[in-house]
């Protein structure tokens, strides 16, 4: 580790969270209706997109209203995406002439964008036309997002509602999350990447004679405008098969920065969004300090465990040592611009939020530095997490945290003026359970039927982490990889069920939370009322976090990166 | 039931058009004429024809060239499939790969650094990247190959090191990234160079 790495990762947690606090407020105001642009003349477009859908602008739903609105809408998305995939080959803006993509592979990628995951079991350049990618990639890494967000401002309003069944209305909240959050972000960011490098063109891919006098043919595109949202929006499929570590997709130190920025800015406005909509900043800053504890401890090992290098490059006599000359360690499927410090930081914040854009190879990280990213990702996606997913799948642990402190003082588990009884408790034990039980399951069964094994790349101990991390990713809606696990129909199909069980247990869940607390009185608050705004209870949500998903996650890692690391 | 899956149909073609039609093409607009060179690939021409890209790695071979770091895709240096070689840090592979990668460094640059042991390989040199186009060689592999093309061209070591030296990008905004020598850009200069003599 070297001052400068360590500078740069404070850097970054600092400029995040300045950025992320402002953005949390106007969010909150955005879904509120409490914005002058929302009341005022870009109201008409709401308006026009409401009527265009059939919902009258002040409806309210009730949660499962809204629920079945998400599941109906996200449906027909996922055909759209199949249909394309399949017939890309028959389609126009395909420079390059790519065949349709085969049935597993379009299925596997349909799912995956319409989860917000992105698990990529293909090569972008060279699988993906450009409708393919415009049309129908990057048009989920903006809906899937929204979707998310959607739903955590419904289950926000949960909390913050009483006596009612109404949690909101989800084509507002999907168009407001679209088009006042997503959209000016995007161009911002697209326009800043392009202005550093990042193509954006509709040519085909360019031909050049090299210097020797050989031939080498450049994919390019409209990458920028694609690569922003998948940032912003914890979408993480990148343009080119080895996604941000491409230099058209992340050519320097700036671009660098500001896309691992935007990995985590909206997860992170979102708890600062959750505060202002409940009128409790305090309780926003509690989920943010346990958020930012368990954050900080991944890079704390991860950047360490990767600048000490892997086994076999200090066994083999070269020099991994940090100077000014070089950054060393474990440079392995690393890029020099980035170096160990922000390949480490990077690895670790796409795990963090349910992004999964990698700007350095997974599969070549040491035996504990790739351990991070996997805890990261079996944790829930809660530390930020997914836009929207992240928050709402950390009220799960929330409202455990609360029951276990409620069982503690002999008191009925109260949350923000909530009683959180005994049909709360069972929602949200499924909700925080369910994905990690389902990632050990799949992981087991691809070990043990032959065409799971095929699906290994690295042998022995590592090929274990690699399975077990492909459905930790995958049922987590991540979408990061340790890329050489395989492409075969049986590791796509399986994947596809994990991905559509990931996303939607948990989510529904949230939303049936919401629609329950809304329903309820609010209390006031009492001289026995459990504290759930202050350090003690930030420091309690970590120790639960840890126990239940830590716990059930390490007999795994034993058997894969513990034993990768004494080996 | 029939009207909510109508309403997502409606929705998901606005949607498209306004997500997957508009914007990019409004973004495209935007590029072509405010940064027309950047968003088209940062190509790099020379008498009118296109000799790379700036952001991508070639393949090197001859000796009077600096060499890039390792690729593992195929065929290298391929930018139009990139990879990562994805060997785990026990692979029995990656041994084998980091020996032969020290054996070519040594043989090339052995001759003409006296006294050269593997502990003077930079880890970038017998590692490959992330992308497999990494356009950039560390400064320690690059002042490690000086000797070699100052020889084979007969130009001063001094002269080489000075290229190196002006064609090191440091660090974005001086605290940002790493520092790197962009390979395509130190072998077009050292071309230019012997074009002056």
């Amino acid at each position: 580790m070297t001052f400068q790495g360590t500078a740069q990762l404070i850097f970054y947690a600092v400029v995040l969270t300045g950025l992320a606090y402002p953005l949390g407020i106007y969010m909150a105001r955005v879904y509120d209706g409490k914005l002058g642009l929302v009341n005022g003349r870009l109201a008409a477009g709401e308006r026009w997109f409401l009527r265009l859908v059939g919902s009258a602008p002040e409806h309210e739903q009730n949660w499962k209203q809204y629920a079945g609105s998400t599941l109906v809408f996200t449906i027909v998305f996922t055909v759209l995406v199949y249909l394309l995939l399949r017939s890309q080959g028959h389609l126009p803006l395909n420079p390059d002439d790519l065949p349709g993509v085969s049935a597993p592979i379009a299925l596997n990628t349909a799912a995956s964008f319409v989860t917000n995951t992105n698990w990529q079991f293909y090569g972008g350049e060279y699988t993906m036309s450009y409708l393919t990618q415009m049309a129908g990639l990057a048009v989920q890494n903006f809906v899937s997002a929204a979707v998310g967000m959607a739903v955590l401002a419904a289950v926000i309003r949960g909390f913050a509602r009483r006596t009612t069944s109404g949690i909101g209305n989800f084509w507002r909240d999907l168009y407001r999350s679209l088009v006042y959050i997503l959209l000016p972000l995007a161009v911002i960011l697209g326009i800043v990447l392009i202005s550093q490098g990042v193509p954006q063109t509709f040519d085909g891919h360019a031909t050049a004679t090299t210097l020797q006098g050989g031939h080498q043919a450049i994919a390019r595109g409209p990458v920028a405008s694609q690569i922003a949202i998948k940032q912003l929006g914890t979408n993480g499929g990148g343009w080119y098969n080895s996604n941000s570590a491409v230099p058209f997709e992340n050519l320097n130190g700036i671009t660098d920065v500001l896309e691992d920025i935007a990995i985590l800015l909206i997860p992170m406005a979102q708890v600062f969004m959750f505060g202002r909509m409940i009128g409790r900043m305090r309780q926003g800053w509690a989920i943010w300090g346990a958020m930012f504890v368990l954050m900080v401890a991944g890079v704390a090992i991860t950047y360490p465990a990767e600048q000490h290098g892997s086994q076999v490059l200090r066994d083999s006599g070269v020099n991994i040592t940090a100077g000014s000359q070089q950054s060393g360690g474990n440079m392995q499927d690393k890029e020099v611009r980035f170096g160990i410090a922000d390949t480490s930081l990077w690895a670790s914040t796409t795990t963090n939020a349910s992004n999964g854009s990698v700007n350095g190879g997974h599969d070549a990280l040491t035996p504990i530095g790739g351990a991070v990213p996997l805890v990261n990702m079996f944790f829930g996606e809660v530390i930020w997490g997914g836009v929207g997913s992240g928050l709402y799948g950390m009220f799960f642990y929330v409202l455990i945290a609360v029951f276990v402190a409620g069982l503690m003082v002999g008191r009925t588990p109260e949350y923000l003026g909530k009683k959180i009884e005994a049909r709360e408790i069972k929602i949200a034990a499924v909700g925080a359970l369910f994905v990690p039980s389902m990632a050990l399951v799949l992981a087991a069964i691809s070990v043990v039927t032959h065409a799971g094994l095929a699906s290994v790349f690295n042998s022995g101990a590592h090929g274990f982490t690699e399975a077990l991390y492909a459905y930790t990713s995958q049922s987590n809606n991540n979408g990061s990889a340790f890329a050489g696990y395989g492409a075969l129909p049986f590791s796509a199909n399986l994947g596809a069920v994990a991905l559509y069980l990931g996303r939607f247990v948990p989510l529904l869940a949230a939303l049936a939370v919401g629609g329950t607390l809304a329903a309820k009185k609010t209390l006031p608050e009492s001289a026995g009322t459990f504290k759930t705004d202050g350090p003690t209870f930030a420091v309690l949500l970590v120790a639960i976090i840890v126990l239940t998903a830590g716990l059930m996650i390490f007999p795994a890692l034993t058997l894969g990166p513990i034993v990768e690391a004494l080996s | 039931m029939i009207r909510s899956v109508v309403r997502s149909i409606v929705a998901v073609v606005v949607l498209t058009v306004a997500f997957g039609f508009i914007y990019p093409v409004v973004m495209t607009g935007i590029a072509q004429i405010a940064f027309k060179d950047k968003a088209n690939g940062s190509l790099i021409t020379r008498n009118g024809h296109v000799i790379g890209s700036r952001l991508a790695a070639q393949e090197f071979t001859k000796p009077e060239y600096f060499h890039e770091r390792p690729s593992a895709t195929v065929p290298a240096y391929n930018a139009m499939g990139t990879t990562f070689s994805n060997l785990g840090p026990t692979s029995p592979e990656l041994t084998d790969q980091v020996k032969k990668q020290i054996a070519a460094v040594m043989k090339l640059e052995g001759p003409y650094n006296s006294g050269l042991t593997v502990g003077d390989i930079p880890v970038d040199a017998v590692t490959t990247s992330g992308s497999g186009i990494d356009p950039d060689i560390s400064p320690a592999y690059a002042h490690l190959q000086a000797r070699r093309i100052a020889a084979v061209r007969g130009i001063p070591v001094a002269a080489v090191e000075q290229l190196i030296t002006k064609n090191t990008d440091g660090r974005s905004l001086g605290f940002l990234g790493e520092p790197g020598v962009n390979v395509l850009e130190l072998n077009l200069a050292l071309d230019q160079m012997k074009g002056n003599q």
